[in-house]
């Protein structure tokens, strides 16, 4: 028996080790050249931070909510002056490129930083400043363990990358270096419990997104890069106004995220709305959305990474923190229909979208929209729903851009018309991507039962949003099958069995895609023990006590669903296989499979095109409708907010 | 104990009776254009015939997509009849129809692959109704479990009348019947040959239709839940219901699939929504 | 197991008739005949027939057609060549581009003469088929519990 002091100790040590590991490889990673290097040290990195974050893990079973305090009293300063040289560097840029708007956000929100830290100077120390329980544990392993599969994927893929854009300049050792600093600002944010901590970090994340969508250094890459880093300051500057506002009003002992929130909605909700819009904009709901479409310019570990599994993950990880605080609140209901708003618009424009990082990226917003339903709602069973959308939602759509990623490079393209058949030509990650795809909206994978608990939650919500939000969720769950659905077809209509030009792959992204494969699929049938073990005890932590979830039968149900996708192929595969193949059916002129014979004797192959149904769901339109909504919902939120929180 | 011996009783009974309510279907229709008809059983013989046939296929994906199409819609009627969650069975139902769809993008035929975009839209105009009326009887019963749903006294028409419309009419969708036969239907079309089915051939089809003999059943399953309190006045509406539906399928030419899906989606938002959101008020 | 003949589906080609044999053929799904008594269906598909019903002769345009559909459909199958057409060539035997009847490129099993030929006669082929049909599926399932 270990006693529990010692535990407490191992604890923060460990904690403070992620936060603070990571800048160890990426220091070595700024200066190293030599690529075999390089890769040892990612490998060796993105290992020790994945194996630290699943001890964590281990730990929080069955522990309450810890608070630390670090004993390092100037801390605090040390953050200001790396705010203000990360302000400052911003502004030289900013300059640079004339984007004066920016130079004024960070200049504003400096100046609302500066004056929070200067009120809160002296109650700095009242307030612990980590905090950790099941919830920020289950981050700490989706940024360590999926981010780190995605660091080593990116070490084969960059090389391609290099490869394949000649005209731009190698600057891979900073590429890494920026994803290790970020994966420690990401630790950082979700073991904060003191909120400027936790806004250094923000920050930090912020600036890493700007610096990697600006790795290609194209004149596009370098303006999304600044609509990315303005639509963030825009949403953080609402950060300090959240700490200004606890300080002035409820003293700084409510600086720390535990002691908010057990204050009760009284004082905690205008707090909590204020980082709800920070999330929002970090999340990239409705209006702010664009910039993370602007960000596929990325290279695609990055898009994985930062902009699908993490970092947006950082803006709804904000506000579910906070759920409990929006319990019942028409102020929650009102960022639940901004994030329920979100998943419906940006759902339908997907199915607009041919490119396959397009389509990703509005179904990551999409998703982030429920993630934002369910935390505004508020109720133990929206905050379940939640917690594994986000988990679901991290694994499923990083599989899906890595392998986008690996079939981009081999057949030179990320449209979905151009990967008709693939599961021929490279069968291995064309069923990677189809389980990727099927784990993003099928029944027994995770994403659906999120979903099915999401109804479930919004069915009990304060009426009548939460049966708006059903009806919202009901459309939109129906285009999200569309999409999705037409995709998988796309993959599957194989034309003939071709040689497998998989063989040129890497094995540094085997190594990413096929653990993330695993995971898809173990992360489905470990559902009951996640829930048993991790989230229910942090329910009972945030709300007490809890009425029964979903039940376990249910739970049972799907996983046997699993199983039987599983086996009844495999078992049914010699009855069902046809015994003669038959050319397909086209009107009886086909001249061999697949090529037809036309007037004039004229020859010609088959070309299958999808729905896109542009007229229908055109994307400039439904983003200025849906961007018209959600400002006319933050209108309302803000109204709301300056009225004191009495809507 | 009740709701595994129902379980179990639909599993052998769903295609019995999906026959008898399809011949019958046939016979009436034959009867409205003043034909004879087939037998009451052709349903049956038509699939014992599928069977019989050679096994042939453009390649080996179809076949198997297509039998997990029929193994998830049984499983679909299992957890219905079973007394499980109806949003369960709901997505268990969509599972069945993703199948279905992929089995008929992978056999790369043009026809199919047309049918195929037509039937994600047919599922899209329908899923939101669905989980509509299944957030309905929740709000009316307290409960998603259809065995609660199923002890329910009274008639959740009442309560759901707007939501009870919506479901009539997208009934029309799921039972592949004129005006909205989009995707395929019992009658071959010229543009589209059978659509979704068309490379589907002797085992594999009889798979389709028997996965539609189940579907059948668990549809009229979902309209005997809006009269559960009266089983007489639900076997009633049934009938009703189907010889509106039969009745549609005579007298209505195809509509193009825009003006079906605006058509579903308006229906549900007005009807479903508002009875929802209107219940919740109350 | 005699469902085979219970259920025949039948694919209607047009070779080259002059349309006469085609208004039969189409006389006969009307409520006067009504072959849907028999369960007769008329598929449009060669995957979903069993029965495969030409009207016409060859001409050397839908040759390969004639072929590609009967290759088509699943076993077991029969054929069924309605009117003078199909059978000789009739009245077209001598133009530039007809090949003959039905019978140059294919197993035929049923002729239905006549031109052009009468809804009785072609029910009257078409049950005759179902006999043959019915002997093929035998003489399959024979060869698959030999094999
Ligand atoms: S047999 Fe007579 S009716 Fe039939 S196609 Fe030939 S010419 Fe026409």
């Amino acid at each position: 028996m270990i006693d529990a002091k010692l535990i407490t100790v191992m604890y923060v040590e460990l904690l403070l080790f992620l936060i603070l590991f990571p800048l160890i490889p990426a220091l070595i990673l700024t200066v190293l050249r030599n690529e075999n290097l390089r890769a040892i040290v990612v490998t060796a990195g993105a290992g020790i931070s994945a194996l630290g974050s699943i001890l964590l893990l281990a730990f929080s079973v069955g522990q309450n909510q810890l608070f630390f305090t670090v004993p390092a009293p100037d801390i605090a300063l040390v953050m200001l002056v790396l705010e203000i040289l990360i302000a400052g560097y911003l502004v030289i840029v900013s300059a640079k490129a004339k984007q004066f708007l920016v130079i004024g956000f960070v200049l504003l929100q400096l100046l609302l930083i500066g004056g929070a830290e200067y009120l809160g100077l002296e109650g700095h120390s009242k307030v612990p400043d980590l905090l950790t329980d099941e919830f920020s544990a289950i981050m700490a392993v989706i940024i360590g363990v999926i981010g780190g599969l995605i660091c080593i994927y990116a070490l084969g893929y960059m090389r391609e990358y290099q490869e394949h854009h000649k005209d731009l300049p190698d600057n891979r050792p900073k590429f890494f270096a920026v994803l290790f600093l970020f994966l420690s600002a990401m630790f950082g944010v979700v073991f904060s419990n003191n909120l400027i901590w936790m806004y250094f970090f923000w920050e930090v994340t912020t600036l890493c997104s700007y610096l990697l969508i600006r790795y290609p250094e194209t004149e596009e890459a370098i303006n999304n890069a600044f609509r990315a880093l303005l639509y963030n300051l825009i949403g953080g500057a609402c950060f300090p106004i959240a700490i200004i506002y606890i300080l002035v009003n409820g003293g700084s002992e409510n600086l720390g995220i535990g002691s908010l929130i057990a204050a009760g909605p009284a004082i905690a909700l205008i707090p909590a709305s204020l980082i709800a819009i920070a999330g929002c904009a970090k999340s990239a709901q409705l209006p702010f959305s664009s910039w993370l479409v602007g960000a596929m310019v990325a290279p695609t570990p990055v898009s994985a990474l930062l902009h699908s599994s993490t970092m947006v993950k950082a803006g709804v990880y904000a506000i579910a923190r906070f759920a409990p605080v929006f319990d019942g609140q028409v102020l929650g209901m009102v960022i639940a229909l901004i994030g329920g708003v979100t998943f419906l618009v940006t759902s339908c424009i997907a199915i607009s979208q041919s490119n396959a990082k397009k389509v990703l990226a509005y179904s990551t917003i999409a998703n982030l929209g429920l993630i934002v339903a369910c935390a505004g709602v508020g109720t133990p069973e929206a905050l379940w729903a939640a917690i594994f959308l986000i988990i679901f939602h991290a694994i499923s759509k990083s599989l899906l851009f890595l392998s986008v990623g690996t079939v981009e490079h081999r057949i030179g393209s990320r449209d979905i018309e151009d990967m008709t058949g693939l599961a021929a030509p490279m069968p291995k990650v064309g069923l990677m991507m189809l389980i990727g795809i099927a784990g993003m909206f099928l029944a027994p994978f995770g994403m659906l039962i999120s979903k099915w608990a999401s109804i479930h939650a919004f069915s009990q919500a304060l009426p009548p949003f939460g049966m708006i939000l059903i009806v919202i969720l009901a459309y939109g769950s129906a285009v999200t099958v569309f999409f999705w659905a037409k995709w998988m077809g796309k993959l599957l209509e194989v034309r003939k069995w071709e040689e497998s030009i998989e063989f040129k792959i890497s094995k540094a992204e085997w190594a990413a895609l096929i653990p993330l494969t695993a995971l898809t699929i173990i992360a489905c049938f470990g559902i009951a023990p996640i829930s048993t073990y991790l989230i229910e005890p942090f329910l009972v932590t945030m709300y007490g006590k809890i009425s029964d979830l979903i039940p376990a039968s249910n739970l049972m149900i799907m996983v046997l669903m699993l199983a039987l996708i599983v086996v009844l192929p495999v078992l049914m595969m010699k009855i069902l296989i046809p015994r003669r193949s038959l050319r397909r059916y086209m009107g009886g002129v086909t001249v061999k499979d697949g090529v037809m014979e036309g007037s004039l004797g004229m020859k010609r192959e088959i070309a299958l095109s999808n729905l896109y149904l542009e007229d229908l769901f055109p994307e400039a339109g439904l983003s200025k409708y849906g961007s018209v909504i959600t400002i006319v919902l933050f209108c309302v939120l803000l109204l709301g907010l300056i009225s004191g929180g009495v809507l | 104990m009740i709701t595994i011996l129902t379980a179990v009783a639909f599993l052998i009974f769903a295609p019995v009776i999906g026959v008898l309510v399809s011949g019958v279907d046939r016979i009436i229709t034959a009867r409205m254009q003043g034909r004879v008809g087939p037998p009451v059983l052709q349903p049956f013989l038509d699939i014992a015939k599928l069977f019989e046939k050679e096994k042939v296929g453009v390649w080996q994906a179809p076949a198997v997509l297509i039998f997990l199409h029929l193994a998830f819609m049984v499983v679909t009627g299992l957890i219905f009849f079973g007394g499980g969650d109806l949003l369960l069975a709901i997505f268990a139902l969509t599972l069945s129809e993703v199948f279905l769809v992929l089995a008929a993008y992978s056999t790369r035929s043009p026809y199919a692959h047309v049918g195929a975009g037509r039937e994600l839209i047919q599922l899209i105009a329908v899923e939101p109704v669905i989980i509509i009326a299944a957030v309905g009887f929740y709000m009316v019963t307290g409960s998603f479990a259809a065995s609660d749903i199923m002890n329910y006294s009274g008639l959740p028409v009442i309560l759901l009348p707007g939501i009870f419309i919506s479901v009539v009419c997208i009934l029309t969708f799921k039972l592949r019947k004129s005006p909205f036969d989009l995707s395929t239907s019992h009658h071959a079309h010229q543009e589209l040959v059978k659509g979704v089915m068309t490379e589907f051939s002797g085992s594999t089809l009889g798979m389709v239709e028997l996965a539609h003999l189940y579907e059948t059943v668990i549809l009229l399953g979902i309209i005997y839940l809006f009269f559960v309190g009266n089983p007489l006045l639900a076997i009633l509406a049934i009938i009703v219901v189907y010889m509106l539906e039969i009745l549609a399928d005579n007298s209505t030419s195809r509509v193009k699939w825009l003006p079906a899906l605006r058509g579903a989606w308006l229906i549900t938002l007005i009807l479903g929504g508002g009875n929802i959101i209107a219940l919740s008020l109350l | 197991m005699v469902y085979l003949s219970k259920s025949p589906w039948i694919l209607h080609y047009d070779a080259s008739s002059c349309n006469g044999c085609d208004i039969e053929i189409l006389a006969c799904l009307t409520p006067r005949y009504d072959v849907e008594r028999f369960g007769i269906l008329n598929t449009g598909n060669p995957k979903h027939a069993d029965i495969l019903v030409i009207t016409g002769g060859v001409n050397e345009q839908n040759r390969s057609v004639i072929q590609n559909l009967y290759d088509q459909m699943p076993n077991p199958k029969v054929v069924v060549g309605v009117g003078v057409c199909a059978c000789t060539g009739g009245v077209f035997k001598e133009c530039y581009n007809i090949a003959g009847g039905v019978g140059e490129i294919l197993p035929v099993d049923v002729w239905v003469p006549g031109c052009a030929a009468r809804p009785e006669q072609i029910i009257d082929g078409i049950v005759k088929a179902l006999g043959i049909l019915e002997q093929k599926r035998a003489e399959m399932s024979r060869a698959e519990a030999g094999a």
